[in-house]
């Protein structure tokens, strides 16, 4: 079974991030790492390429950079990367990125493509569900779990509640949620193997899709500051408030 | 000229030492450190307080990593550069000191010996499978009364018809009792030699050291051999003579010098970011002129230590690296990693006893890691005969 995994580099959560004055979007480095979501999709391509002798085919649209990101994901055991690297692709919207993503993947003999549900630096949280459209395929999303066989793939989708029991014919869409499998460490020889695997580069034109924004960012604002919390003093019945809370909060 | 730039300088890498890695060395690293953080650190004060290791599962997951022997090429090892190999061993001292010498052993002391003294069918027979961490190794030189002196060594190796008869002990054996086959060192006729003793041999037994009060992370083991008998095949051929184990010992003190650094690195981590939370008198601990003249010291060391054990780590990749020079990093990062410990510690105050922070357990291992691999001392004077030309051994 051959398998796109869709995956992201996004600047080092562990620093700031900095947004480019006037278009408010964000500054890319030159470093970028995989977006840690991304792992997940990753393991789970290479579980199910791995049981069947398949390939894992990497897919992303952003700046190269030095690929330290694509080469993590790599160094896991895919087999190879698309990169799609283009200047008028800066700013673009989720829309965009889906066309871009799906026009790449469409010239792949695919079985299932696997994406995270959102990036970290984006949040969009709509792409996996636009790419699925555009390739005319089934969209399986916030798989915790997934199987395929015989042409069918079955998911557990995340509820409220509980979860869905999911299927559908392959080929496929299918995102998964952080923890659906525990990534694997790359190996060391997975690491110096990663730098002789082909990384492709591909521009607009080469797919044939254009950027036509869709939307704009108006306004950028600062998360306001948490409040702090309450405290409950127990006088015998703290208990029953805090279970009220929860109650409230559907957490229980 | 370039002019300076003006830019806010990284607390954890104030010289930006991360630009002198490569790419994959960079990936590298963070994977060990990654695996470090997630399976070792939330568990290790727990070992170290009970002096028990899962050594089998960490065997498992190392060889998984693919750590064990992973500068060595083929039979199933990494192959990795010598520096790569160095970055490793920081990031798992940085996690613990016996952790780093489970890696040390199986890697230098042990898979180094028969990849480079072996005979094909040895290297056939063993190196896979401790690569892959499925066998566990131990390396016996040092005796009860041969430590910085192992040219003295009692224990000795006979032939008798087309096998050798091996008697004596072996001290301070790390991972001992929990080996599947010792690296044993004997005096014989025509030298000494190296012999692969499978611990299951009749006459080999590996009682553990107990009540330590350091390495409480690692098995220490003493080895004693009652009329061992291996087949000729289980002696090393191409060496016999001090050169075989000294030359482990090379392999082993270069991860220790970039092993150090790593612990002295999480005691600074850990007393930098005590000091900024910790407040007496209305203000933080790291506010005081003290305190930060304690810091300062701490990251200046770290950061000397990080570049003596990439500079040396480039040396050996290029083949140039001399035991002397291995010296200089063994005593110099040694040393000093003891002396940021201790003075994070001090910073730690009270708190800083407890297995709750990693100071206090970095510390008392890097007290073993001072005096294991070569002696401050027996360093001292390797490099001493090496500016001045006069042996002060004898």
């Amino acid at each position: 079974m051959n398998v796109v995994v869709c995956v992201k580099q996004i600047p080092d959560p562990a620093t700031p991030y900095k947004l480019e004055e006037g278009t408010s979007w964000l500054i890319r480095p030159e470093d970028q790492v995989l977006d840690d979501t991304d792992r997940y999709g990753v393991e789970m391509g290479l579980q199910l390429a791995q049981e069947s002798e398949g390939t894992v085919t990497l897919v992303s649209m952003g700046p190269t950079g030095n690929a330290q990101g694509i080469r993590q994901a790599l160094a896991m055991g895919a087999d190879r990367a698309i990169m799609i690297e283009d200047d008028g692709l800066r700013g673009s919207d989720a829309l965009t990125t889906a066309r871009v993503l799906a026009a790449a993947i469409s010239s792949e003999a695919f079985d299932l493509v696997i994406t995270g549900t959102e990036s970290t630096d984006g949040y969009s949280g709509v792409v996996p569900q636009m790419i699925a459209e555009l390739l005319g395929a089934p969209a399986l999303t916030y798989a915790t779990k997934v199987e395929v066989g015989d042409g069918v793939v079955t998911i557990h989708r995340q509820t409220a509640a509980g979860y869905d029991v999911v299927t559908s014919s392959t080929p496929a869409v299918v995102s998964v949620t952080a923890g659906v499998v525990e990534p694997r460490y790359p190996t060391f020889k997975g690491i110096m193997d990663a730098k002789k695997k082909p990384i492709e580069n591909k521009t607009m034109s080469d797919l044939g899709v254009e950027n036509r924004l869709a939307q704009e960012v108006a306004k950028i604002t600062n998360a306001p500051e948490r409040e702090a919390g309450r405290r409950i003093e127990d006088e015998g019945d703290a208990h029953t408030e805090i279970v009220a809370l929860l109650e409230d909060r559907k957490v229980i | 000229m370039s002019e300076i730039v003006f830019a806010k300088p990284d607390p954890y890498d104030f010289l930006e030492t991360d630009a002198l890695l490569s790419e994959e060395e960079t990936l590298l690293r963070d994977t060990v450190r990654d695996y470090v953080e997630k399976e070792i650190n939330p568990h290790v004060a727990d070992w170290w307080d009970e002096g028990v290791i899962p050594h089998a599962e960490l065997a498992k997951a190392f060889g998984d990593l693919g750590m064990l022997g992973m500068h060595l090429e083929g039979y199933g090892c990494a192959g990795t550069s010598a520096t790569a190999y160095g970055l490793a061993c920081m990031e798992l001292e940085a996690g613990d000191s016996g952790i780093r010498s489970f890696v040390s052993v199986q890697g230098s002391l042990v898979m180094f010996p028969i990849w480079k003294f072996g005979s094909e069918e040895q290297k056939q027979t063993w190196l896979p499978r401790m690569a892959s961490g499925e066998i566990i190794g131990c390396f016996g030189l040092t005796e009860a009364d041969s430590g910085s002196d192992p040219a003295s060594m009692r224990t000795s190796a006979k032939r008798d018809g087309s096998d050798w008869l091996i008697n004596g002990s072996k001290m301070w054996i790390t991972n001992g009792s929990i080996a599947d086959v010792a690296i044993v060192w004997a005096r014989t006729d025509d030298g000494i030699r190296g012999f692969i003793v499978p611990s299951d041999t009749k006459g080999f037994a590996a009682p553990e050291i107990k009540k330590k009060a350091s390495l409480r992370a690692s098995v220490t083991s003493e080895l004693i051999l009652d009329d061992v008998r291996v087949p000729d095949e289980f002696l090393l051929p191409a060496v016999s003579s001090m050169r075989g184990p000294l030359s482990c010992l090379n392999e082993a003190r270069f991860g220790i010098a970039f092993g150090a650094v790593g612990a002295a690195r999480s005691c600074y981590e850990s007393a930098l970011a005590y000091a900024g939370e910790r407040e007496q008198f209305n203000q933080p601990i790291g506010s005081f002129q003290l305190t930060q003249r304690k810091l300062v010291e701490m990251m200046v060391s770290v950061q000397r230590g990080t570049l003596v054990a990439l500079h040396l780590g480039r040396r050996k990749d290029n083949g140039e690296l001399t035991p002397e020079q291995v010296s200089f990093g063994k005593f110099d990062n040694v040393r000093n990693a003891l002396e940021v410990a201790r003075t994070a510690r001090s910073i730690l105050g009270a708190n800083g006893i407890t297995l709750e922070y990693p100071v206090f357990r970095h510390m008392a291992n890097l007290e073993t890691v001072f005096t294991y691999e070569g002696t401050n001392e027996i360093h001292t004077l390797v490099m001493g005969q090496a500016i001045t030309g006069l042996n002060a051994f004898t």
